[in-house]
């Protein structure tokens, strides 16, 4: 049987047309998801990754713990650096905790039905970004620096996006502080990679940017 | 006064997931210290924080977590060593401690040791009761 030149080149086309079409089609949908303890700082990182690429925040930071109560979606995120781009929705997941007392609010100065409104808006937001794990393609855990990596939190976090074989990087925030300890946190997971930064100032926040696009092969 | 319970890991053996959290939970809410011989699998780990939270209310405010695994971050022939004791005998080795948030306020762990932090006046007020 003779084939055309012109089948030939069709049918090349459409090879392509679809090995690039799955490509970007996955590209698309490449989910990178924040987690992490309260106040570790995954949206004020979720803000500066959308200030620097978007030109606009994504949420609001308070030091009140579990400020984020809600999944918080950003989609289509091109990054670029040195020619290659990164294209995700960023996911800011409230903070993973293994107790929630509104009374803690209400000693910050919350009344007592704001404090049981948030404390129960919290309880909520725990248990979604658990069951969130499961939809991520790469997980960005970010730590407070000044604060002890051991915790069981951290752990069970890391613990369990190990078991899925989703990819990880560990942010080690708020380096900008004395108390900080990048080498601690280095210590605590010696198998992953660390990034010490200061989201709120952006430190070293290019080199966050590099590990993500190793990270994203 | 503080009660430690211990619960050894064959006690927990043949329950599922959810006994298992169910277990454990249980004996956190009256107030007790469970210490678990071994550990749960981190899904599992995941779930009892989800449990938790799905169970707080004015009286049971969480728990505090900790995991004593020493051999975990081990290589080469002591890791290939410890997982295939994990596989035949299951992740007994080790220790877990839930406390409940009303009574540990903290638990500090490095990986030489542990320390338990207690609200004093909810461990009065306890003994009182």
């Amino acid at each position: 049987m003779k084939v055309g030149g012109g089948v030939v080149f069709n049918l090349l086309k459409q090879f392509v047309k679809k090995v690039l079409g799955d490509l970007f089609a996955k590209k698309k949908h490449v989910k990178i998801g924040l987690y992490g303890p309260p106040n570790g700082g995954k949206t004020t990182l979720a803000n500066r990754i959308c200030k620097d690429w978007l030109g606009e925040e994504m949420g609001t930071v308070s030091n009140i713990a579990h400020e984020t109560r809600e999944i918080n979606i950003k989609e289509q995120i091109s990054i670029e650096s040195k020619g290659r781009q990164l294209s995700f929705n960023l996911v800011d997941t409230p903070g993973i905790a293994t107790k929630i007392d509104y009374e803690d609010f209400v000693k910050v100065g919350m009344s007592d039905t704001a404090a049981k409104k948030r404390a129960k808006e919290a309880t909520k937001g725990v248990i979604d970004a658990i069951k969130w794990l499961d939809e991520m393609d790469i997980v960005i855990v970010v730590l407070d620096g000044t604060k002890d990596p051991y915790s069981q939190v951290n752990i069970t976090i890391i613990g369990n996006l190990q078991a899925r074989k989703i990819p990880v990087l560990i942010i080690a925030n708020k380096i900008d502080l004395r108390k900080a300890s990048l080498k601690k946190v280095q210590s605590a997971f010696p198998q992953y990679s660390v990034v010490g930064i200061s989201a709120k100032y952006g430190k070293n926040i290019e080199e966050f940017y590099e590990s993500l696009f190793v990270l994203a092969g | 006064m503080v009660t430690l319970q211990f619960v050894p890991y064959t006690e927990i053996e043949s329950l599922s997931s959810i006994g298992r959290i169910r277990k454990l939970l249980n004996i956190t809410k009256q107030n007790k210290i469970v210490l678990l011989q071994g550990r749960l699998r981190s899904d599992e780990e995941a779930e009892l924080i989800k449990t938790t939270m799905e169970e707080i209310n004015k009286d049971f405010t969480g728990i505090e977590l900790a995991v004593i695994s020493p051999h975990r971050d081990t290589t080469g022939v002591k890791k290939l060593k410890y997982n295939v004791m994990n596989m035949v005998l299951g992740d007994r080795q080790g220790l877990t401690i839930i406390g409940p948030a009303s009574l540990v306020k903290q638990i500090k762990k490095d990986p030489h040791k542990i320390e338990l932090f207690m609200d004093q006046k909810k461990i009065r007020k306890k003994g009182k009761r």
